[in-house]
């Protein structure tokens, strides 16, 4: 049996391993949503936070492109009221929006045949379409964290791309490292979801995380 | 799952200890010998014989009787103690286990086994596979099979097969999950004269995988390089862990069949294998340093170049032609490898080149002799080319064309007359010098000089191709194959290259720098 961890406690689980998140604050009320908006600055994503909720997207729950402190209301008012029993709902998670043209997937994940494996993708809306991965074996060395980075097809959206600077790969490679110590020090993890990694200003920072841990 | 890669617990002080009775034999034995040229049990006989193997033969067959001049024997008790190491098995199924302990009691320790009914037939198969392999781990006899091809070794020229051919001698180790496969990578190794130092099908691998056979290859000082076909992985960690093994020891190249999900599904009828995430093997590869080919060609070129040419120190590729048009595709090809690259020529060596050619010559890379040259340019140029410290590596095109010309005039009405003699020895004369330069400059560079030409397959006898065969080398069909080639090649090297680990290790001892290159530092960028 396995169990997923919520948005909230991925997050703080993976941050610990210094995989780069933006400041987030997880909120109960809808004031306290504009109040945190506010610290960390317009706009901000607001979503559902819980350890069941399945569909998020689907499903409406998470609102982005937040710009000011009326639309945060409106919009967390709506999440709270949208939250089913069923979704063992913690509260909402207030982000800032990190914008970047390119967005990247990380995870980790057990192969049947060969065991825990990292991989590193081309993410965003054409991801699946795209299929451009790469795949190790866990443990990985730096050396192989970079060499997974030159594997992938797309190179192009590495370098400089559309007015944003060249893609930094060793902080890229930094996180697929971090990944392998934690298969290494908490074996009851059976995958990690970093998606999407979005590239802002060069640097990944994960958006969204899914642990999904032994139970 | 009848056939893994995996399934066996052989430790590696086992493999080395069985590796001579399998590989080079004081002695073998067919049992089974038959009359009747249709059957395994004469056609392993006769290839055994044919190919030259110098040790003892002996055969068993139920009636004792003469089988291509060997008298045969009635039943391993007149067998002399210790004269086979390795028994050849056609027998029926059913008479295998006694066989066996027979063989054992007088010495043998290895056994191939070609019978089938094992287990790719069913509950009852597998069952008595795992009797036989049970047998064999208590008997101390290395396993091998059952329902294989059998087993080449070109140091004792041993063909113990029940196929065709007989490759030439050569560095390359061959060790493959389905036995067609072991036949056209030697069937390769003869149309390129690139040989084959041993090879083995792995049949059903009961009991030895052939990620054991690349593990014995790797501590073979006949083999230069592994190349291998594997079907199904059920224990990928194991098999990663070998072959990762292994490619820190020598190069590795592998085709994996059913790759995509059409072809994992005809794997699952094939071997019963599961299928394999494709990215996950992929993967895997790359990070065990193995060399991962599409297709059989590119595979065995693949495993030809590593043979006998040296790995090169940095990925800078220049291109020597003497036409413009076969420069400017292989400039592509080059450019569409995203690891290698195709250098801006660099202006000492312009300057140098210059000395030799007239003007028209392109004066970049490619370096485009546009037919500028005379009698000595050529071997000069690539010289110049290979020594500059800026380059890693020579792709030639246009050798033989003037030799193609000189078949035309000997097949032709006016071969007899005096100057159309003289100019047909003249450029066959020439075209061997080019292709014995090539060999030369790399020997004394260290680097690799690959050279390329369609005449290779088109007319083998053509004095350039015949020439760069005779040097021991790979005449690639394409440029495109020669840079197919060179970027795996690359790949490895920068693989050992950023672990550390040493580029000689993949680099037979023949191809090693005359010069004093070795010293000097190695190029990673």
């Amino acid at each position: 049996m396995s169990r997923t961890l919520s948005e909230a406690d991925s997050k703080a689980f993976l941050s610990e391993f210094n995989i780069p998140f933006a400041t987030e604050v997880l909120v109960s009320t809808a004031d306290e949503a504009v109040a945190a908006a506010n610290a960390v600055g317009l706009p901000v994503a607001v979503k559902l936070c819980g350890e069941q909720i399945s569909h998020k997207t689907e499903r409406g729950l998470v609102r982005l492109g937040l710009s000011d402190s009326n639309s945060v209301h409106e919009a967390a008012t709506a999440l709270f009221a949208a939250a089913q029993p069923e979704d063992c709902a913690t509260g909402v998670l207030v982000a800032p929006m990190i914008s970047g043209a390119r967005e990247l997937i990380a995870g980790l994940s057990v192969d049947e045949q060969f065991g825990p494996t990292v991989l590193i993708g081309i993410g965003g809306i054409l991801a699946e379409a795209i299929a451009d991965v790469a795949v190790r074996l866990l443990p990985i060395a730096e050396v192989d964290a970079m060499d997974m980075l030159d594997q992938l097809q797309t190179q192009s959206l590495l370098d400089e791309f559309r007015g944003e600077p060249v893609v930094d790969r060793i902080a890229v490679g930094k996180v697929l490292l971090a990944l392998s110590q934690i298969a290494a020090e908490h074996p009851e993890v059976l995958s990690i979801d970093l998606n999407p990694l979005i590239i802002s200003d060069g640097q990944p920072i994960a958006v969204d995380a899914l642990v999904e841990v032994q139970s | 799952m009848n056939q893994t890669v995996t399934s066996t617990a052989i430790s590696t002080d086992q493999l080395d200890a069985s590796f001579s009775a399998l590989f080079e034999p004081r002695g073998i034995l067919v049992a089974g010998a038959s009359t009747h040229p249709g059957k395994f049990g004469f056609v392993s006989l006769h290839n055994v014989i044919a190919s030259g193997y110098a040790g003892k033969i002996f055969a068993t067959n139920l009636e004792g009787v003469e089988v291509l001049g060997i008298q045969t024997l009635p039943s391993l008790e007149e067998l002399p103690q210790g004269a086979a190491d390795l028994i050849f098995v056609c027998t029926p199924k059913s008479a295998n286990l006694d066989l066996l302990r027979a063989a054992a009691s007088k010495g043998v320790r290895a056994a191939f086994l070609t019978s089938a009914g094992y287990g790719e037939a069913g509950d009852q198969g597998r069952a008595d596979e795992a009797e036989l392999v049970e047998l064999c781990q208590e008997l101390g006899i290395l396993l091998v099979g059952p329902n294989g091809q059998g087993v080449v070794s070109t140091p004792a020229k041993l063909c113990a097969q029940i196929v065709a051919p007989y490759p030439p001698e050569g560095g390359i180790g061959i060790a493959s999950q389905s036995g067609n496969f072991v036949s056209s990578f030697m069937n390769w190794s003869c149309a390129t004269g690139v040989g084959v130092s041993r090879a083995v099908s792995a049949g059903n691998a009961a009991a030895t995988s052939v990620g054991d056979f690349l593990q014995m290859y790797s501590h073979d000082p006949a083999t230069r390089v592994g190349l291998a076909y594997v079907e199904g992985v059920t224990d990928g960690r194991r098999f990663f862990d070998q072959m990762r093994a292994v490619a820190q020891k020598i190069p590795l190249v592998v085709i994996k069949g059913g790759a995509t999900a059409g072809g994992a599904q005809a794997a699952a009828s094939h071997t019963g294998s599961l299928a394999n995430d494709d990215r996950t093997f992929d993967g895997a590869c790359r990070q065990a340093g193995v060399t991962r080919a599409a297709t059989v060609e590119e595979a065995f070129e693949a495993a030809a170049t590593f043979a006998t040419q040296p790995l090169p120190r940095g990925n800078k590729v220049v291109v020597m032609t003497t036409a413009g048009g076969w420069g400017v595709v292989t400039a592509d090809a080059i450019t569409r490898d995203h690891d290698l690259e195709l250098i801006e020529l660099p202006a000492d060596l312009r300057e140098a080149i210059d000395a030799y050619l007239p003007p028209r010559w392109s004066g970049s890379n490619p370096v485009d002799l546009a037919g500028g040259e005379t009698r000595d340019t050529i071997p000069k140029v690539l010289e110049l080319v290979a020594s500059h410290p800026q380059v890693d590596a020579v792709v030639y095109l246009g050798i033989g064309i003037q030799s193609n010309q000189a078949r035309m005039l000997s097949e032709g009405p006016f071969a007899d007359e005096a100057d159309v003699e003289r100019i047909i020895a003249y450029h066959q004369r020439q075209d061997a010098r080019f292709a014995q330069a090539a060999h030369d400059v790399s020997l004394a560079t260290g680097k690799p000089i690959l050279t390329a030409t369609e005449l290779a397959v088109a007319f083998g006898d053509n004095a350039g191709p015949a020439t760069v065969r005779s040097t021991g080398r790979l005449c690639y069909s394409s440029a495109d194959r020669a840079v197919t080639a060179l970027g795996h090649m690359w790949r490895h090297s920068r693989y050992r290259i950023l672990r550390d680990l040493p580029l000689i290790d993949g680099c037979p001892e023949a191809f090693l720098p005359t010069g004093n290159l070795l010293g000097g530092s190695v190029s990673s960028d």
